[in-house]
């Protein structure tokens, strides 16, 4: 087991009062696996990935890591998040470095570590530049060269495709699965995109509405490459929608 | 810009234009009210016989003086206000209780430490431009978007090397914001010094031309202390806010 959520509840202090974001959450993920969580939003799920972060500490519960509580933030585990989040004073190489130097790493080897990871995300012609001059497809690439360059061993993924075009996205799906596939990393990707899900991975966690709680677990048997238009992928997609429409409508009712 | 350009000359000429029509009317005498070229050929007498010269560069070397100890206090008292919230508590107040102070107040208390010496006029510029500093860095800091902030947790940043790779360029266009509105007041505080504490400057131009009943020396010296503000702000304030800008992508979205 690499991670492991146990009755992990969260509440954020606002104007209103307390409002709670996760109820008892349950969660387990296994060495290797690339699991999506999706639900409504404003379910929780960027909270739920923070607290696998460390950058939030549960209210009660425990989170751990291969057996050890989660009490900080670690390069083990990488966020991305839906913004790029890139720092615009560095280009684009120097944003994949980050990581390596805070580490302490030598100039060189950093280097080339970072061009091996920007070409795997296919950008070493832009290693020079700062990322006002990139597009928004290539940021979320820098990010995502810049989280695998530090060598985590679970990547923490926020919706990081939400905000780019459906042909940018379809590619990043395949870079996403074959660098998964090559590296083996534990990987937790959030979307309230359902087809995104299905063709990402092999289990999916349903959310229900806030306060977040595992509502529904689906698992999927589907040959890869997968691609948006096969029959699979539609049928899975819909005993999916099925239940998100299900808590999209309670949200709806309950804001009523 | 052509059009600009010449709209803009086309209006001092005809500012000159009223101020010559106005003075060959006689209204006033002409030592209340010269004519502009009598302003013009003190302006030209000024820097044949090296007056402006010499005040010039004794008063650029106080407002350097007094504006370089503000800058290198400045920055990281602003940048331990923004972060630390002892700091802001305790010295945050008080520098807002300052910045309230006209610099020019801080005179007879820097002539009764420092006596009728330059010292004493560098530390009334100090007093008027530290504030401002301060208190732009200190603003600046405290809204680097926490996006910056989670991301270099998240890959590895800590302590000193987070303070000087991502909070310190994170607010470098609040520090350069800060740095342009200190040298302003430094430079106010500057001539509002020099003209109630007599040695040789601007400010002892005026007063000088005010003794001899020389309105035309006065107006000319006004012209030259003008022009040389606006010269530092477009030569070196102005290119550097505008190059940051650029880097930091400010010009198109707030976060990368």
């Amino acid at each position: 087991m690499t991670l492991e959520m146990r009755k992990v509840s969260k509440s954020f202090k606002s104007a209103q009062g307390l409002t709670p974001a996760l109820d008892s959450v349950d969660i387990a993920v296994e060495r290797g696996e690339f699991l999506c969580v999706i639900g409504p939003s404003g379910c929780g799920k960027s909270t739920l990935l923070n607290l696998f972060a460390g950058l939030e500490r549960p209210d009660s519960g425990e989170i751990e890591e291969d057996g050890h509580t989660i009490t900080g933030p670690s390069p083990h585990r990488a966020l991305m998040f839906q913004e790029a989040a890139l720092f615009p004073w560095l280009t684009a190489l120097d944003n994949v470095a980050f990581g390596l130097n805070a580490a302490g790493i030598s100039k060189k080897e950093r280097i080339a570590k970072a061009s091996y990871y920007l070409a795997l995300t296919g950008l070493a012609d832009f290693a020079g530049r700062y990322p006002h001059e990139l597009s928004g497809g290539m940021r979320q690439r820098v990010a995502l060269a810049r989280s695998l360059c530090i060598e985590p061993r679970v990547l923490l993924m926020d919706e990081p495709f939400g905000s780019l075009d459906a042909q940018t996205r379809d590619n990043l799906h395949e870079e996403l699965q074959s660098i998964w596939e090559k590296t083996g990393k534990t990987i937790v990707f959030v979307t309230h995109n359902v087809r995104e899900a299905i063709i990402l991975v092999d289990r999916v966690l349903l959310l229900s509405v806030r306060p977040g709680t595992v509502r529904r677990e689906f698992r999927f048997d589907i040959p890869r490459p997968r691609h948006f238009e096969d029959s699979g992928i539609a049928e899975a997609a819909r005993e999916i929608l099925f239940y998100l429409r299900d808590e999209v409508r309670l949200t709806l009712e309950g804001n009523e | 810009m052509k059009t600009n350009v010449w709209t803009r000359i086309a209006f001092v000429f005809l500012l000159l234009l009223i101020w010559e029509g106005l003075s060959l009317g006689k209204i006033w005498p002409s030592y209340v009210f010269p004519s502009p070229f009598g302003v013009i050929a003190s302006m030209v007498a000024g820097l044949e016989d090296g007056t402006f010269v010499r005040a010039m560069s004794a008063s650029l070397q106080r407002a350097v003086t007094g504006y370089t100890i503000s800058v290198l206090l400045g920055i990281p008292l602003g940048l331990a206000i923004g972060r630390f919230r002892l700091a802001r508590e305790t010295l945050g107040s008080l520098i807002l209780g300052f910045q309230t102070l006209p610099s020019i107040c801080w005179l007879p208390l820097s002539l009764l430490w420092f006596g009728l010496s330059n010292r004493s006029i560098v530390f009334v510029v100090v007093m008027g431009s530290l504030m401002a500093i301060v208190i732009a860095v200190a603003d600046g800091v405290r809204q680097i978007p926490t996006l910056f902030i989670r991301a270099g947790r998240t890959l590895g940043a800590r302590g000193l090397f987070m303070f000087v790779n991502v909070l310190l360029p994170a607010s470098l266009p609040s520090i350069v914001t800060g740095l342009k509105l200190g040298w302003s007041f430094a430079w106010r505080s500057l001539l509002a010094g020099e003209l109630l504490y007599v040695t040789v400057g601007l400010g002892q131009l005026l007063s000088a031309g005010r003794d001899l009943n020389d309105m035309a020396r006065v107006i000319a010296v006004m012209i030259w202390i003008m022009m040389l503000g606006l010269a530092i702000d477009k030569l070196i304030f102005t290119p550097s806010q505008a190059a940051i800008r650029a880097r930091w992508g400010i010009a198109e979205s707030e976060i990368i």
